[in-house]
């Protein structure tokens, strides 16, 4: 039993994970919490379930689908909302708040095309049957969404650190002003940010409502809160924080539903994430003090 | 020669305008407050097509003795805050004759005090906790609670299957799922079958397989879950998954041919539930409800779909009863009278309403008298059982 439910706390941990990374991506650049990011996450799972059933494309297809589309939402948030706001000298709650608003537009968008009703990926788009290791039952999708999430969170490390592209992002993080006056095109690589964010989440979107086998226009919404604990425990803007934030989270509810009760799932988990921020307020990753420019 | 013409087209425009207008006089306004978006809208958009179904069935029948329906359909949204903005417009502005909804119990419980201090009808068909018709004599409830339903389906459950022991596992943040919970456990109790364990999870989780791999090491006969379809549907999926193959017996949330698509196969066989409509119940007022909804919707009905149509129905009997005077107060307290011994035979089969106490002990609103039907998914279909 502590086998499988040690497996259950990895995925689960995973989902987090990766729902986390792209909003994690956003904050660390732009500087912003993107509440849209939940509705951007719902956009990519309609997307893939619409090529693969009106597409009949098999599901890579469709998760590269969902990328784009989710991708091209997050692009257009950022040209239509968040841009003409940062040309104004916004102060910094109105981006959030314009961002409450797109997921609004999004939610209502997406249930007036697709209904309200849950939906769900057609039977077998994946292996439905769970895979027997070592007595532990562990489905195709759980093991693609672990190496999919280390992944990811790899590609992203490497990408900040490693290329001319990561250390312009690093620069804009650490101060825009200072970025443009290097000769950085700030606007352009905050519009790129948000799309390859945007991107992520729309993969997360197509992993985890196959993992959840279910679809509907307001599926953003409670992870999203999940999410905003991950980012807030792991570092705001950390991109290993969004992957052991996501991990702790995963293991403090299924480990407090295997030993303690269900009912005190979010008691234990939210507990838990309370006092390892009265210890490291920043953050597992975050940073002490925050740079003014 | 286009002047002419406009101005024809005009002065047409305005009769037409003013025929309707007189028209309007006889019209019968109908409130309708429904969660057409937010969280409940699979729901309110279900029961807001079964009751446009019958309004319209009525009208091409003669409407009500040769008046109009007219049904004034608002949003709440699916929120409390909502519903009673949408209560206050549809009594206080639009001066319906009775108002329909809300989708939710919470919703109803907010927002039909101000139908009952209107002394305007409010008619829920989708609200199963308790309470609900508390608040007064104006207060009709022709959905069937999950208190009369449950323990009828654990004892149907339980003579078939010989349980023994049991887990349970439910959600416990909403009102349906909690209430339908306080059910079942007193039912469990009463019919003296073991609790192995006692889950919960709240509505948005998507990942359950903790809570069933816990289930899973009790060893239970059966595993009674108290949900709503959204969370329901990958519940099953995950346990079937997980090797949990023993037989779910369920609350109003699995009453919904949903989870065939979200646990499809074998995955969804073997769930007991227990509901006031199956779609497999032939009838003839049923089968005939089922093929004008699916020729107007292109659809399989629900429940909520069911209860509404009924609804508008039963309504719709009690006011063919009522002389219209043209004074809305009259009206609606005419209207509140001749429902409260209206019988109908519809989709959900005979019904009728009958008064009952709140908890101080008075005499509050109608509740309604039906047999519950207890059905066994089998292949993608509700058998019944009983």
């Amino acid at each position: 039993m502590l086998e499988q439910q040690f497996v259950n706390a990895l995925s689960l941990g995973c989902i987090y994970a990766l729902f986390a990374l792209g909003f994690t991506l956003v904050f660390g650049v732009l500087g912003i919490i993107n509440l849209g990011h939940g509705a951007v996450f719902m956009v990519g799972a309609y997307a893939a379930l619409m090529t693969v059933i009106h597409l009949n494309l098999p599901l890579w297809v469709a998760i590269i689908a969902a990328m784009i589309a989710a991708g091209l939402a997050g692009a257009a948030i950022d040209a239509l909302v968040l841009k003409p706001l940062r040309k104004r000298g916004a102060p910094h709650l109105i981006p959030m708040i314009a961002t409450i608003g797109t997921a609004i537009i999004l939610n209502n968008g997406a249930q007036a095309v697709f209904g309200a009703g849950t939906l769900r990926f057609p039977f077998g788009t994946v292996p439905e049957e769970a895979l027997q290791i070592a007595g532990v039952k562990v489905t195709a999708l759980d093991l693609g969404i672990i190496v999919l999430s280390f992944a990811m969170m790899a590609a992203l490390l490497l990408v900040m650190r490693r290329t001319q592209f990561g250390r312009a992002l690093r620069a804009i993080a650490e101060s825009p002003k200072a970025a443009r006056l290097l000769g950085i095109n700030v606007e352009r690589l905050f519009f790129v940010t948000s799309l390859a964010a945007a991107a992520l989440g729309g993969l997360a979107g197509v992993l985890i409502s196959l993992n959840s086998n279910a679809i509907f226009p307001l599926m953003g919404q409670d992870i999203l809160l999940k999410g905003i604990a991950v980012i807030i425990l792991g570092g705001m803007g950390d991109i290993r924080g969004a992957m052991l934030g996501g991990l702790f989270l995963g293991f403090a509810e299924v480990l407090s539903v295997a030993y303690i009760g269900s009912d005190m799932r979010d008691a234990v988990a939210f507990g838990l994430l309370f006092l390892i921020l009265l210890l490291r307020p920043q953050g597992l990753f975050g940073k002490v003090v925050q740079r003014k420019a | 020669m286009t002047f002419a013409f406009k101005f024809a087209s005009a002065a047409a425009a305005l009769l037409l305008a003013f025929g309707l207008q007189s028209a309007q006089a006889a019209d019968i306004h109908v409130g309708v407050s429904e969660a057409l978006s937010g969280g409940a809208a699979q729901y309110g958009n279900n029961i807001r097509n079964g009751m446009q179904l019958a309004a319209d069935e009525i009208n091409a029948a003669g409407g009500i003795n040769g008046n109009k329906l007219v049904l004034v359909i608002e949003d709440d949204q699916t929120k409390k805050e909502e519903a009673i903005n949408v209560f206050r417009k549809l009594i206080f502005q639009d001066k319906v004759l009775m108002v329909f909804g809300p989708t939710l119990s919470n919703g109803a419980l907010a927002a039909h005090p101000i139908a009952q201090a209107a002394k305007t009808v409010a008619f829920a068909t989708s609200n199963t906790v308790d309470g609900i018709t508390d608040p007064g004599n104006y207060i009709f409830r022709s959905s069937v609670t999950e208190a009369s339903v449950i323990p009828v389906t654990v004892q149907v459950a339980k003579e078939k299957l010989g349980l023994k022991k049991v887990a349970v596992l439910y959600g416990n943040n909403d009102a349906l799922s909690k209430g339908g919970y306080d059910v079942f456990k007193k039912a469990l109790e009463d019919q003296h079958i073991a609790v192995t364990t006692t889950e919960t999870f709240a509505t948005g989780d998507v990942d359950f397989k903790a809570q069933l791999t816990k289930i899973k090491g009790t060893n239970p006969d059966a595993v009674v879950l108290s949900a709503l379809i959204a969370e329901a549907g990958p519940i099953v999926a995950q346990a079937r998954q997980l090797g949990i193959n023993v037989p779910f017996i369920g609350g109003n949330g699995l009453n919904n041919p949903r989870i065939f698509e979200m646990a499809p196969g074998t995955a969804s066989d073997d769930i007991w539930v227990g509901g006031p409509w199956s779609l497999d119940n032939a009838t003839p007022e049923n089968s005939k409800f089922i093929a004008n909804y699916k020729a107007h919707y292109n659809t399989n009905p629900d429940q909520f779909a069911a209860q509404a149509y009924d609804g508008m129905c039963i309504a719709a009997a009690a006011m063919k009863k009522v002389h219209f005077s043209g004074d809305i107060a009259n009206d609606r307290a005419a209207l509140r009278d001749a429902l409260t011994n209206v019988q109908w035979t519809g989709a959900t089969g005979p019904f009728k309403f009958t008064q009952i106490r709140n908890k101080a002990g008075q005499l509050a609103g109608y509740d309604a008298v039906q047999t519950p039907i207890i059905s066994v998914t089998k292949d993608g279909k509700y058998n019944i059982v009983h």
